[in-house]
């Protein structure tokens, strides 16, 4: 996904000068062609994630389009306030781009964790709030963003995803994306989880169950109607993230479903304990921490023997 | 206005009275009329407590009615108690949270140089939020990035919220620690109109190239009222009654 955005951008700025990506002195490797290309509309402000945002919303009021770029928590926890009241209050065209979403940088630790990140970035008023599935869906998404006046908050991957969608794929900003058809369980996926969720859907219709998949890159603004119309036709409705489940993927769809009255059965799969444990990469991690696709499988097998 | 809504912060807003004069009576490039002209200087009033001086100096100058101060932190009104711009023309960024305000100037002179636009950056704190790491953090980018239309005015009262800044956390050596970030320093009494004149006009204090401009104003929190001078406790008494006359009778003796 890191890959597919820089790229991505590269392909914007050059096109459109008032695009400038800054840095707070991360990126070793993912930037450099970028840098060199583009040198006019880089900066590289180093470790100061407050001031990346704050001078970001000032290059923004004076006409820039501004992505801000770092790992996990750094781009948007560190600097929270800055992000709330410099760039969401003033409306500025400031991008918000964290690598490492979710348990990406593993045997990193909980420093290096994004876990919290949706939930807290749900909450602000006026961000668009994207964590996108896959590569295509990075690539696509990223010109919407640009295309978007104000502030988003756009959470990757790592590099090397496998590319989960078709190339002819339609994916659009502040909709659902849909992975798999199926009739007996719903699975809802954002970011980074969506190979693992199609993995399980791989695996559970080997045993004859049918699973639909449908990625919500989007968490702000949020497709509400499309999902309430397609969640009432499932007996069982799952939210799957690399991340926790309070107030996240599965926070939105509940309030969503409740306030609509969607009746089916729910569940959250993510993560529940507290910090991650463990160490390892991200995929023993995600194992160790019950939110690898096996895991999934397990709770559709119980919760749909639960509901007959 | 700030007795009217019963509100606190008249010391901070007597200390930096000169500046804000100064700086909407003859330093900043705005045109009234046109309060989004692209070519004006971008003030950034990063003490926002302190707004009332500048919701008056922005009326004075012509932005919008001098009646519209009467709506001044009170139910119903349209000016906030801490920096607000929706809505407030003139007003270029909302503040309030302190330490913000200079990342945001240095983003805007950032932007001017990069557009080889005509305006100017300026930004107006307080002693207090030199407290702020993320103060400091722009303080070292502004030179790094050779921003020579930027300039820092610090409004040096010496007082913070629960002490004297020397006691809290002393800030000396002030001038040499910015000096040393890469910074041209100037101090001067933030009372004297004719020295502000002078410091902050950019045609007249020409910074070597790349290096932005810091004005350390030595103010007394407070100004221009014997009783509110240098005293703490008018960062948060509103003046009622019979303080609020003899502030009012003072002041006008001065003018």
């Amino acid at each position: 996904m890191r890959t597919a955005f820089i790229e991505t951008l590269e392909l914007l700025a050059e096109a459109d000068s008032r695009i400038i990506l800054m840095t707070g002195d991360l990126g070793f490797g993912v930037l450099n062609r970028y840098r060199e290309r583009f040198p006019d509309q880089f900066y590289n402000v180093g470790v100061a994630e407050q001031n990346m945002a704050g001078v970001a919303a000032g290059l923004a009021m004076s006409g820039h389009i501004v992505f801000t770029y770092s790992i996990g928590n750094f781009p948007i926890l560190r600097c929270l306030e800055q992000v709330r009241n410099d760039i969401c209050y003033h409306e500025a065209d400031v991008k918000v781009v964290s690598v490492g979403g979710g348990m990406a940088y593993g045997a990193l630790g909980p420093s290096h964790y994004a876990t919290e990140d949706l939930t807290i970035c749900r909450a602000l008023p006026g961000i668009a709030v994207v964590a996108p599935g896959d590569p295509v869906e990075v690539e696509q998404l990223v010109p919407q963003i640009v295309a978007t006046p104000g502030p988003a908050y756009l959470r990757l991957g790592r590099a090397g995803e496998a590319r989960i969608h078709d190339d002819d794929v339609r994916v659009e900003l502040g909709r659902l994306t849909s992975v798999r058809d199926g009739d007996q369980v719903l699975l809802l996926s954002t970011g980074g989880m969506l190979p693992e969720v199609v993995s399980s859907a791989d695996a559970l219709l080997d045993e004859g169950i049918s699973a639909a998949v449908i990625s919500i890159h989007s968490l702000a603004p949020f497709d509400s109607e499309a999902l309430c119309e397609i969640a009432a036709r499932f007996p069982l409705v799952i939210t799957c993230e690399e991340h926790t489940v309070l107030g996240g993927l599965g926070g939105a769809v509940a309030e969503v479903l409740m306030e609509a009255g969607v009746r089916t059965r729910f569940r959250r799969f993510g993560l529940r304990n507290g910090f991650p444990e463990g160490v390892g990469s991200q995929e023993y991690l995600r194992r160790v921490n019950g939110i690898d696709a096996d895991s999934l499988s397990d709770i559709v097998r119980s919760a749909l023997q639960e509901s007959k | 206005m700030i007795s009217r809504a019963r509100s606190s912060h008249v010391g901070s807003v007597f200390s930096c009275a000169e500046v804000l004069a100064v700086l909407y009576g003859a330093g900043l490039r705005v045109q009234p009329d046109q309060p989004e002209w692209s070519d004006r200087d971008r003030f950034v009033m990063s003490k926002g407590h302190a707004c009332a001086g500048l919701y008056a100096a922005l009326a004075i100058r012509g932005f919008f009615s001098m009646e519209r101060l009467e709506s001044f932190y009170v139910d119903g009104g349209t000016l906030l108690g801490h920096a607000t711009h929706k809505g407030v023309p003139g007003m270029e960024v909302s503040t309030g949270s302190l330490g913000h305000g200079l990342a945001l100037a240095v983003g805007l002179a950032a932007g001017a140089k990069r557009l080889g636009a005509p305006w100017r950056a300026y930004a107006l704190l307080s002693d207090g939020e030199c407290d702020e790491g993320s103060t400091w953090e722009a303080a070292l980018l502004a030179p790094a990035l050779e921003l020579d239309g930027l300039t820092v005015i610090v409004d040096y009262n010496k007082i913070q919220s629960l002490g004297r800044v020397e006691e809290v956390i002393d800030l000396e050596p002030f001038a040499d620690k910015w000096k040393s970030f890469g910074w041209e320093v100037r101090e001067i009494d933030g009372h004297d109109v004719d020295a502000l004149t002078e410091v902050l006009d950019p045609m007249v204090w020409v910074p070597e190239e790349g290096r932005p401009r810091c004005v350390i104003a030595h103010t007394v929190k407070g100004k221009g009222v014997s009783f509110m001078e240098d005293d703490l406790l008018w960062h948060y008494r509103t003046p009622q009654g019979e303080e609020f006359e003899r502030a009012i009778a003072e002041l006008r003796e001065q003018l």
